[in-house]
């Protein structure tokens, strides 16, 4: 829509107007790792950082989330929950983060609208910040993204030395910024060639490639293939894989209760779980770790697909990251390839 | 979905035939936390009631075929609604079997009803039990071996199967055994559910979900889907 920079002095005055419109949550450091809070003061915010620790998705899907209060007893009541009214931006949010909230989109809004999820997103402005340097298990570049992808951002920043160059690319975002409009200065075409260098730059610096050519209709031919069950031989179906996920979507739904009220709360749940599909008869769909763990990589790169026409991977790394025992999806899409089907 | 506040949501088949206007019945089997709640439920009670979800069976489409019902179990649960809407519509179906299995006879679901439909003429009952126990004359055995030895003929029919998954399997090749086309076979499933709209994840065989995209399936569809059962 436009394009224009920002000093990056004027970075805190630009917050502060910001500030007055909505909550900005952005990453802090918190006991040495990084994460997306609300913040109060520019001071709070550390743009000194490879990716959060855990990924935004938990400010638009709750880690847990009341979906309604009721009251116990003959007379069972029901009441539903308040929608805040509040505008957030999340401001500093990596491009591949934006992107899983586009693929996370198809989920929420098929069939049946997830007021809960849609009521958050429709009320957050991303205003994402392009990396400056990969961490080493990125891989977005592989996944129809890119450090400084902006597609899924309503505004997006790229630092080019002591100003921003500013993409502003949806109404939305627009919004945010119309009253700051003064802190900003229009992009020159030398300004647009700075971003598109660093761009490359960053793109190159990025060593980890996923190719994911045909992968759906290998993996219709190898469900069977004894592949799963090497590769899940080391899993510890701790399912930090999928809490750090972007895209992971799964929930567990439970009543919370006290003597006479309680509250029915959804929260993130894992298909490494074995509970997570065991019938109340005992009999389970997914007994072994063999079919939890093929279906995570299936429900990403096979289902998701046909479903949605997109695979559900952002290449944020974090699944590697953060894996106790180094399973790595690259290498778990690797060897699929390799098998001889 | 039927809810017991506090103790949670369970999802159940509605077990009463459309026919029936003025309330639907759904039959639960005292197993876990929510339905041994719901066991204990006085009337008066208030629970919490969403849905239905999901697709259905095709009576319309079925009209003026022979149908065979096969059932194991609690699995006649889902199959009670539909022989019942049959049966309430007998003119619009050609022959109707009945096939259905229990343990024992202790676990024969909806007994008095089976009595009922045995004394009809225009329906004919096959029952069978697991194992043999005194002053059972019917056939013992397992439901998929008693479908193979009332062999009904695939001319113009449909075969509806619902009870455990083991039973669907084996029901499922003997019908192929029979002569019944893949499309001829239709199934209802369940899996472990919690939102029943296709968003918490865990009802997935393959690509499709059971809660949005079926419970009904035909063995047509099933047998293509990637996936655990």
């Amino acid at each position: 829509m436009e394009t224009l920079t920002l000093e990056k002095n004027k970075l805190p005055q630009l917050i502060k107007k910001i500030q007055s419109r909505y909550t900005v949550l952005a990453p802090t450091k918190c006991d040495n790792i990084t994460l997306f809070k609300p913040i109060n003061d520019y001071k709070e915010i550390n743009l000194d950082f490879l990716n959060s620790k855990v990924s935004p998705k938990s400010i638009l899907f709750c880690q847990t989330e009341t979906l309604f209060k009721f009251k116990q007893g003959i007379s069972a009541e029901v009441k539903s929950v308040d929608f805040p009214n509040s505008k957030n931006v999340i401001f500093g949010i990596r491009p591949c983060d934006a992107k899983s909230f586009s693929i996370v989109d198809f989920v929420f809004k098929d069939d049946f609208v997830d007021p809960y999820y849609m009521n958050k997103r429709e009320n957050t402005v991303l205003i994402g910040l392009s990396c400056i340097k990969p961490g080493v298990n990125c891989f977005c570049t592989s996944m129809n993204g890119g450090p400084a992808f902006a597609e899924d951002v309503d505004i997006l920043l790229t630092d080019i030395g002591d100003k921003y160059y500013v993409e502003i690319k949806t109404s939305k975002g627009n919004e945010v910024v119309k009253t700051s409009k003064d802190l900003f200065s229009k992009a020159s075409s030398s300004d647009k060639n700075k971003k598109q260098e660093i761009s490359e730059k960053v793109e190159k610096a990025i060593t980890r490639n996923m190719n994911t050519k045909g992968i759906v209709e290998k993996l219709d031919k190898i469900f069977e293939d004894p592949i799963w069950k090497n590769i899940s031989l080391k899993c510890l179906g701790c399912g930090i894989c999928t809490y750090q996920c972007p895209t992971c979507h799964c929930f567990d739904i439970q009543d919370e209760t006290t003597l006479s009220d309680g509250a029915r709360v959804r929260v993130w749940d894992t298909c490494m779980n074995p509970e997570y599909t065991v019938h109340a008869s005992g009999h389970n769909p997914r007994p072994a770790r063999m079919n939890r763990t093929r279906n995570r990589v299936y429900h990403k790169f096979n289902y998701y697909p046909k479903n949605y026409n997109i695979i559900a991977c952002v290449g944020c790394g974090r699944c590697i990251n953060d894996c106790p025992v180094n399973i790595d999806i690259i290498d778990i899409i690797d060897q699929a390839r390799e098998v001889k089907a | 979905m039927v809810s017991h506040f506090g103790f949670g949501e369970c999802f159940f088949a509605i077990s009463s035939a459309p026919t029936k206007k003025e309330y639907i019945e759904v039959s639960v089997m005292k197993l876990g936390k929510v339905t041994s709640a719901l066991h204990e439920c006085e009337i008066g009670d208030t629970l919490g009631v969403r849905g239905p979800y999901g697709n259905n069976f095709d009576v319309k489409g079925w009209e003026g075929k022979n149908l065979v019902f096969i059932g194991g179990g609690i699995g006649q649960a889902p199959l009670r609604s539909l022989i019942n809407y049959v049966v309430d519509n007998r003119k619009n179906y050609g022959k109707i079997d009945v096939i259905y299995g229990a343990r024992s006879t202790n676990d024969i679901c909806f007994k008095p009803e089976f009595e009922e439909l045995e004394k009809r003429k225009d329906v004919n009952v096959h029952l069978s039990i697991d194992k043999e126990e005194k002053g059972w004359k019917k056939f013992v055995g397992f439901v998929p071996d008693n479908l193979l030895k009332i062999k009904p003929s695939p001319k113009n029919t449909i075969a509806i199967t619902c009870g455990p998954p083991i039973m669907i399997k084996f029901v499922i090749q003997n019908l192929l055994k029979i002569g019944f086309s893949e499309d001829q076979i239709f199934t209802t499933l369940e899996m472990r559910m919690k939102c029943g709209i296709g968003k918490c994840g865990r009802c997935n065989i393959g690509n499709l979900y059971v809660c949005k995209d079926g419970p009904v399936f035909s063995y047509d569809q099933l047998k293509n889907l990637k996936g655990e059962m």
